[in-house]
């Protein structure tokens, strides 16, 4: 599942019941090259691009787009990771701390940075991420690519590019891993 | 107090810095782990997180410093957090009221972590039984002074390149008997996996080894720093009566002072620390301050990001909380967060 609602799990209390396999690793991976290429529609390129990760599951899928950019414009990508701890509203409620670097490759100022993540669930991270990447600079625009959006936004926040939309149920779990993406239930012991 | 703090109060596995042993090994490269983070933020074009918002942070200082005081405030400043600044001088001490009074009214004005320098020992541990909040030893007397050592053996570990000092042979050197530095630094040095040798001149000796995790102590600098990866000097405390127990400076100078040509003495590369404020002269000589391998600037940078990572940690909840019972108090949680609190195997 995506790695910040695995952290929201304490350990050895329940267990994690796969119920249905959603996408195959290979659809990820198709849904990846899609979006790409909509990436580059909506840019007309790659050029003054930035792709950032956010830690740390959207990481692994930051790079694999990037890889598949640089295939098709035959040209540089910059890739950068961003933790989000630091600006969630949820300090104070629950412990918050970094898991992985935060990195930008370049100054932010006059560049359109698309943000990469797993799930898009509440929208918070996001909101969390959007006032991270307002500190590197004034990027030119902000754009939003997840592989699984799930629904259940507490804010204004909607995504660019999308891998699938998976309706759910909010006790649900979504974990995208290298396996795929998987829908699945928690129970309690 | 706000719900918030107690739910991260009443869970926190540290809440407070009094000791480098409050830390333990696992503790001290937890804190190097997320300081690395704090220095990520401090080189940024805005060197600034809103992670402490509404915070506020007491800087109660009973004892004269510069660079400690300035760090802290500015570590709160970086994280947003506010400070409340507190001089023995220029507050009602000087009109006779009592450091437990000081330190309750700093606590109702609505501190939610004090940070404590006094001149004796012992003196953070008190407040931290009067108040239920979060406190920092800044330097108690001759006893402990954890960030400090915190930010030496990062500045280490930035140095080396290294995550732990693992085998790193240091030297520590001088007024042994009063300073708080150096009982702090062993403490940690040593957990961290350095080997660690005393050398001062039998008159500044601690009076007992106790505690002292060292491979050795000795009163002669010379024959060793062949053998020494990393010399620590520590500063004369001539305020704390160490000047009583030289025959004179200049003695102490031509015996312990790092001058170019003990310098010389030590294996290329090895590093020269020292905690501040340098006695030119008398710990170490001005062209040994001046040596790219003397890392006296790096300390007073790194401590900003180390007391930045400390004062987080302690406000804004370590690792290994267990997730259930922050949910008990799930309330302020959106329904989709407090829907995902369920139990899982990790």
């Amino acid at each position: 599942m995506a790695e910040r609602e695995r952290r929201l799990v304490p350990r050895g209390r329940g267990v994690f019941v796969p119920r249905s396999q959603v996408m195959s690793a290979s659809d990820v991976r198709r849904a990846l090259v899609r979006m790409a290429h909509e990436v580059v529609e909506r840019n007309h390129g790659v050029s003054e691009l930035v792709l950032v990760g956010l830690q740390t599951g959207g990481v692994p899928l930051a790079e694999q787009m990037v890889a598949v950019l640089e295939e098709m414009e035959q040209e540089p990508v910059p890739l950068g990771t961003l933790d989000v701890a630091f600006y969630r509203d949820d300090v104070g409620i629950r412990p918050v701390v970094p898991q992985a670097p935060t990195s930008m490759p370049c100054d932010l100022a006059g560049r359109s940075v698309v943000l990469v993540d797993d799930v898009l669930f509440t929208g918070r991270t996001i909101r969390a991420a959007l006032n991270a990447l307002g500190d590197y600079g004034r990027p030119r625009a902000v754009q939003l690519a997840v592989v699984v959006d799930r629904g259940h936004r507490e804010l204004p926040i909607r995504p660019d590019f999308v891998g699938k939309n998976l309706p759910t149920r909010r006790d649900e779990m979504v974990d995208v891993s290298e396996d795929g993406v998987t829908l699945g239930d928690v129970v309690i012991r | 107090m706000d719900p918030s703090t107690t739910v991260i109060a009443g869970k926190s596995s540290l809440r407070n810095l009094l000791s480098v042993n409050d830390l333990g090994a696992d503790g001290l490269h937890e804190m190097m782990r997320i300081t690395d983070f704090f220095a990520e933020v401090s080189a940024r074009p805005i060197p600034k997180v809103p992670v402490l918002r509404g915070k506020t942070i007491a800087c109660a200082f009973f004892e004269n410093s510069t660079r400690t005081r300035l760090s802290f405030e500015a570590a709160a400043k970086r994280l947003s957090a506010d400070t409340m600044s507190f001089g023995v001088s220029g507050s009602s001490i000087s009109k006779g009221e009592s450091f437990k009074d000081t330190i309750m009214t700093i606590d109702s004005l609505g501190a939610d972590a004090i940070v404590v320098r006094h001149p004796s020992a012992g003196a953070a541990n008190q407040v931290a039984r009067w108040v239920s909040k979060p406190v920092v030893n800044a330097g108690d007397g001759s006893h402990e002074h954890p960030t400090q050592a915190l930010l030496d053996c990062y500045t280490i570990r930035e140095a080396l390149k290294e995550k732990s000092l693992s085998g790193l042979r240091i030297a520590v050197v001088g007024d042994l008997s009063h300073s708080r530095v150096a009982r702090s630094n062993v403490l940690a040095m040593s957990a961290m996996g350095a080997v660690v040798t005393l050398v001062a001149p039998r008159t500044l000796w601690p009076a007992s080894l106790d505690g002292w995790p060292v491979h050795e102590i000795t009163c002669d600098l010379d024959p060793i720093l062949a053998h020494t990866d990393l010399v620590y000097l520590l500063r004369l405390q001539v305020e704390r009566g160490a000047g009583g127990l030289l025959p004179s400076l200049r003695e102490y100078t031509a015996t312990y002072g790092l001058t170019a040509r003990r310098a010389a003495m030590m294996p290329k590369g090895a590093l020269v620390m020292h905690p501040g404020p340098v006695n030119r002269g008398v710990e170490m000589s001005s062209e040994v301050a001046e040596m790219p391998t003397t890392l006296v600037g790096h300390q007073v940078a790194n401590g900003v990001l180390v007391r930045m990572a400390v004062l987080y940690y302690l406000l804004a909840g370590p690792e290994g909380v267990d997730a259930m019972d922050v949910s008990r108090d799930a309330s302020v949680l959106s329904d989709a967060e407090s829907a995902s609190l369920v139990a899982l195997d990790g």
